[in-house]
């Protein structure tokens, strides 16, 4: 299943959710605020890192550059533009926003 | 009831994701709703509370006071609509000092596990 | 493949209707078709042609409309959502339509993937 994630780590708990559901194998895409979950040196670094043992994660790039976090983007962090959140959609049998 | 009689003739599975506690937004009410023309489809129905979600379901609810309606009460005829798999995630109802006592539709509690594993057998995910 | 979409927040306050937009397009760029897109929530919201943004920014209604009719689109608005939040027909933008929830269901039904947009 593609797990979708909007919500920044720092002010809703939508990843932490995510990550208690989504089964191993699974893929999170984080979009919109979601992408400061995917950042270097955050409170929320090591649980993304962690999870990138179970999960492959993800991030819009468009909706890093909008923010300016280019080049913050932890490594293994996945970057896809939309028609690889297409692809991602089509690949997986089912998605979940965790709105 | 069933599954040949499926308008289209397609059953699939659908859940409905709710993390949201009700009044405070919409999207309680507004999910409810969208189940309730869903039983009309002859689908294969089920309905998760996370997070705040387990909120929906709490026992109790009075809203005379904030002069919005109360709609509580409409879990309870899902049942009569045969919609009657209602789970609730263990540990949002803990985190809440809620137990399985506190609801007012029979609910299946279910680990976050337990749920995920149910999650991934959805063809379709409705989340509010 | 055949794409659902679900739109659950209004223009502007929310990124939602933006990212299924730029969702749309790449999908049919890529020559999958869209079943539809349903408008739900506050997301009836982007169905009014009362909107009207200063100049410089983006149209986000007019911008769904447009991709209606170059790809022929169906762009449903829930009418009991809609009503609560005063967008009728006398107020609907080119290219939408009102009608029940039994179209979200169908939607569920007839794509291969449904993809949620919301807050």
């Amino acid at each position: 299943m593609l797990h979708i994630v909007n919500k920044s780590p720092f002010e809703r708990n939508s990843l932490e959710s995510c990550l208690k559901h989504a089964v191993k194998g699974s893929a999170i895409l984080l979009i919109e605020d979601g992408i400061y979950a995917a950042l270097k040196g955050t409170q929320a670094t090591a649980r993304v890192q962690a999870a990138m043992q179970d999960y492959t994660v993800y991030v819009l790039q468009a909706d890093v550059d909008a923010r300016g976090m280019k080049g913050r983007v932890l490594e293994g962090v996945k970057p896809v533009d939309y028609a690889g959140f297409v692809d991602l959609a089509t690949n997986h049998n089912a998605v979940q926003s965790w709105l | 009831m069933s599954e040949e009689m499926s308008e289209s003739g397609v059953v699939k599975k659908f859940m409905y994701v709710n993390r949201k506690a009700p009044y405070g937004t919409i999207y309680a009410l507004e999910s409810l709703e969208v189940v309730l023309i869903a039983a009309a489809f002859d689908q294969d129905v089920s309905l998760a509370f996370i997070d705040d979600g387990v909120y929906q379901v709490a026992k109790g609810q009075d809203t005379k006071s904030i002069g919005v309606k109360n709609f509580s009460s409409t879990y309870r005829a899902l049942d009569d609509y045969d919609i009657n798999k209602l789970y609730v995630q263990k540990e949002s109802m803990e985190a809440r000092g809620l137990t399985d006592k506190d609801f007012l539709v029979p609910v299946e509690i279910k680990t976050a596990a337990e749920l995920s594993a149910l999650m991934e057998q959805q063809d379709v995910l409705l989340s509010f | 493949m055949k794409f659902g979409i679900l739109i659950n927040e209004g223009p502007y306050t929310h990124q939602a209707s933006d990212t299924a937009f730029q969702f749309v397009k790449a999908a049919l760029a890529k020559g999958h078709q869209i079943q539809r897109v349903f408008f739900y929530n506050d997301g009836v919201n982007n169905a009014t042609k009362l909107t009207d943004p200063p100049q410089d920014d983006r149209n986000i209604v007019n911008r769904w409309s447009e991709l209606a009719k170059e790809h022929k689109l169906d762009l449903v608005v829930c009418v009991a959502a809609a009503l609560r939040r005063g967008i009728r027909e006398d107020n609907l933008a080119a290219g939408f339509r009102i009608s029940g929830l039994g179209q979200l269901i169908e939607t569920g039904i007839q794509a291969d993937r449904l993809v949620t947009f919301g807050d």
